[in-house]
């Protein structure tokens, strides 16, 4: 019950304030959604640790009948084990401080606020629908659901062009990955007859030898539907390919960057390999795939993120590189990791963005950090928080990524298999990119001489306690989460933790293994962080000039980075293009031409012809008396001939 | 003196039909002439049932001939009432006058 208003909350929330928002005003609908959120957090986390600390069953919670269509059932059910009870305690606690934090962030914007508070509500709603799922048909709703908010709410200022194309982009994008996740879902139903989570996973063994006919071919069908729930999770998680949504998104307001872009929706992918790690735990090549993605993303977005000046970029693409962290983890079997690193991703990444929102409002709506530079003294509790965010993400213990992240290398290396080599190779470079990037980011930011122009120097303020308060908790969050979840989520109690939520083979001891890492392993990230660290501090804060100079000297590298690998304009050149060529041509000949000219044709016929024909009827009565009587002779003799 | 056979009322007939039929389209002038050709065409029509009737001793055409009398005169009041109408609109029942029902 508690767990089910922890999901319903939010939707009650989105509700008064979307409709009733017009008539009873912004204090009030902000309100009801920040109550609305307030009370899903509290019945969350009380769902969550009623669970985990003894005294909660794990449960599923039917609601009702959604579709009953011959052998195909889906019902609207609640599952309630610790994976999802997981989720919906982080989701609803970092939702809730979004929601309070962009009471401040949002309070000079120029339209009523009801309805971003509507659009945020509604999309923690659809989250929480996502995580709570206890079939493929309810968790492709909420994916669905906060698919749509996403694009609402990049979209939110619909009057900035640049916003209205970021938010048909990424809608576009996740459309891609979203066709290769109906086709698994449906597959499945074919596979095993149901989308009922339970019938799937009690009965996966028993399809392991199950194909399916393609192009002349016999496909595994498990490997066939892992490789299409992945591609799925990678439209939604930004993963290398179908990334390019997610910096373009930064369009949106900094708090929906925070909630969706980095805490919740973008992990959903990574949800979806650790719930259907049942299913994937018998698809290897199909996790290898995984693999190599993940870890080919966490280098790409960590090199890119090297280069770029805008701030929110900056951690778009840090997100997009630690997402790629979560999959190696998924990929090599550890899911408990990669959900560890989601659960700490989220606070930090939460932290990170909402600091660079903070930073973002303090300098007058400033994204570009070659304009700032020296606000440490200025703000520096934003400061100061964005310093915690920028360590636990680097891994600098003990902060809340050194556990998860370093964890996640030792699984890559722990994996054994060339794919594991790659990967942990892959994620050592990008753990030093990281630190390098975030320290850049942090020098540019904070340090050094102030760039900006004196009338804005002179508009610089600490944020309103309203957001800063939840800059604090997350804050606090992103210092404790890794030492207090460690031990639940991948230390000795793992497996009594999760309570077969999430499932790994039994010839898959990763998770064992984990406690036996070579000291080398286990010391290489921080050892490359720090190195990151002062490479960052040698050409941003010793030497300044030097960043410039290696530009110039390496131009093609430099553009390369800059432009994101060219992905945009090869998609452009590749698909964009020719597709509205295609569109266009279709438009001018099919449309025009063909669906249009046919029905005008053909009426202009008809026109011309009864234009004939009219000429016919003289109106003279004497002829038609006359025909009259022909006609009726015509007919008598034809009557005698032929009877 | 010949008595008057079947064959006498048919010719008759006959040539009342051919007039009438004639007098519809060798008449360009007159609606009311047009309507007395179609009234004759129509007693030809009923000499004829009448002859067949006496000559078959059958009552049924006598029948037939009075449903064509209350049909014919039915006709002929509507006819008449139409061209009363259209004069009054038109001032004229001129045939070559009656041309508004083209296209």
């Amino acid at each position: 019950m508690v767990y089910a208003i922890a999901v319903f909350a939010p939707l009650a929330g989105a509700l008064i304030s979307g409709l009733l928002g017009k008539a009873i005003g912004d204090r009030a609908s902000t309100g009801a959604s920040i109550l609305g959120m307030l009370i899903a957090a509290v019945c969350g986390s009380y769902a969550f640790f009623t669970l985990v600390m003894g005294g909660g069953e794990p449960d599923v919670v039917d609601l009702s009948t959604w579709i009953e269509a011959g052998k195909f059932h889906v019902s609207w059910a609640l599952r309630y084990d610790t994976l999802a009870a997981a989720m919906v305690a982080m989701v609803t606690f970092v939702s809730m401080l979004i929601h309070v934090y962009s009471i401040g962030y949002m309070a000079h914007d120029k339209y009523p606020r009801y309805r971003f508070f509507a659009y945020l509500s509604l999309f923690s709603f659809s989250m929480l629908m996502l995580v709570t799922a206890d079939n493929l048909a309810q968790l492709f709703f909420g994916w669905e659901g906060v698919g749509l908010c996403s694009y609402l709410l990049i979209g939110y200022w619909y009057d900035r062009p640049a916003a209205c194309a970021a938010a048909i982009k990424a809608f576009v994008v996740n459309r891609i990955g979203d066709l290769p996740f109906a086709v698994g879902i449906a597959l499945i139903f074919m596979t095993f007859g149901s989308v009922e989570f339970s019938s799937i996973f009690g009965n996966v063994t028993k399809h392991g030898a199950d194909t399916y006919h393609l192009f002349g071919r016999d496909l595994p069908m498990l490997e066939l539907i892992g490789f299409l729930l992945f591609f799925g999770a990678m439209g939604k998680s930004a993963q290398l390919g179908l990334h390019v949504w997610l910096p373009d998104a930064m369009e949106g307001p900094t708090p929906v960057s925070a909630l969706i872009h980095a805490a919740t929706m973008v992990t959903a992918g990574v949800f979806l390999m650790a719930r259907m790690s049942p299913l994937m735990e018998y698809a290897p090549y199909a996790l290898a795939f995984v693999t190599f993605i993940g870890a080919s993303t966490a280098l790409f977005a960590a090199t890119v993120g090297c280069c770029q000046n805008d701030i929110k970029r900056v951690i778009a693409y840090s997100t997009c590189s630690q997402l790629g962290y979560m999959f190696v983890a998924a990929g090599v079997g550890a899911y408990q990791v990669s959900i560890f690193h989601l659960m700490t991703h989220a606070f930090f990444k939460a932290l990170l963005f909402l600091s660079a929102g903070s930073v973002i409002h303090a300098m007058s709506d400033e994204q570009d950090m070659r304009r700032m530079g020296g606000l440490a003294k200025l703000i520096p509790v934003t400061c100061t928080v964005m310093w915690i965010g920028n360590l636990a993400l680097a891994g600098i213990p003990p902060l809340a990524g050194s556990y998860s992240k370093d964890a996640i290398i030792s699984a890559a290396y722990l994996a054994h298999t060339n794919i594991g080599v790659y990967a942990f190779v892959c994620t050592i470079l990008a753990a030093f990119l990281t630190a390098f990037y975030s320290w850049r980011l942090l020098f540019m930011t904070f340090h050094g001489k102030p760039r900006a122009d004196q009338h804005t120097l002179e508009h610089v303020h600490e944020s309103p306690s309203v957001m800063l308060v939840p800059l604090l908790l997350l804050a606090v969050g992103a210092i404790v989460a890794g030492y207090l979840l460690n031990g639940w989520f991948i230390g000795e109690g793992q497996a009594e933790f999760w309570n077969h939520s999430i499932f790994n083979r039994p010839d898959n001891t990763i998770m064992e293994q984990l406690e036996h890492v070579p000291a080398v392993v286990d010391y290489a990230p921080l050892v490359m962080a720090i190195l990151g660290i002062a490479l960052a501090w040698v050409m941003y804060i010793r030497q300044p000039n030097l960043p410039r100079a290696l530009a110039k000297r390496f131009p093609v590298i430099y553009f390369f980075l800059l432009n994101k690998w060219y992905f945009d304009e090869l998609y452009d050149r590749v698909i964009v293009r020719p597709y509205f060529w295609l569109a266009g041509f279709s438009w001018r000949v099919g449309d025009t031409t063909i669906i249009d000219g046919v029905p005008n044709g053909l009426a202009a016929i008809a026109a011309g012809g009864s234009r004939e024909a009219v000429k016919i009827q003289t109106g003279s009565l004497a002829a038609y008396a006359f025909v009259m009587l022909i006609g009726v002779v015509v007919l008598i003799g034809v009557f005698m001939f032929f009877r | 003196m010949t008595s008057v056979s079947l064959t006498h009322y048919l010719i008759v007939s006959a040539i009342m039909l051919v007039i009438g039929v004639f007098g519809i389209f060798l008449n360009r002038k007159n609606v009311i002439i047009m309507l007395m050709a179609i009234e004759l065409i129509l007693l030809a029509v009923n000499l004829n049932l009448v002859a067949f009737s006496a000559a078959l001793n059958d009552l049924a055409g006598q029948v037939m001939a009075m449903f064509v009398l209350t049909v014919a005169a039915a006709e002929a009041a509507i006819g008449l009432a139409i061209v009363l109408v259209y004069f009054r609109n038109r001032g004229s029942i001129q045939v070559e006058d009656v041309n508004l029902m083209k296209g």
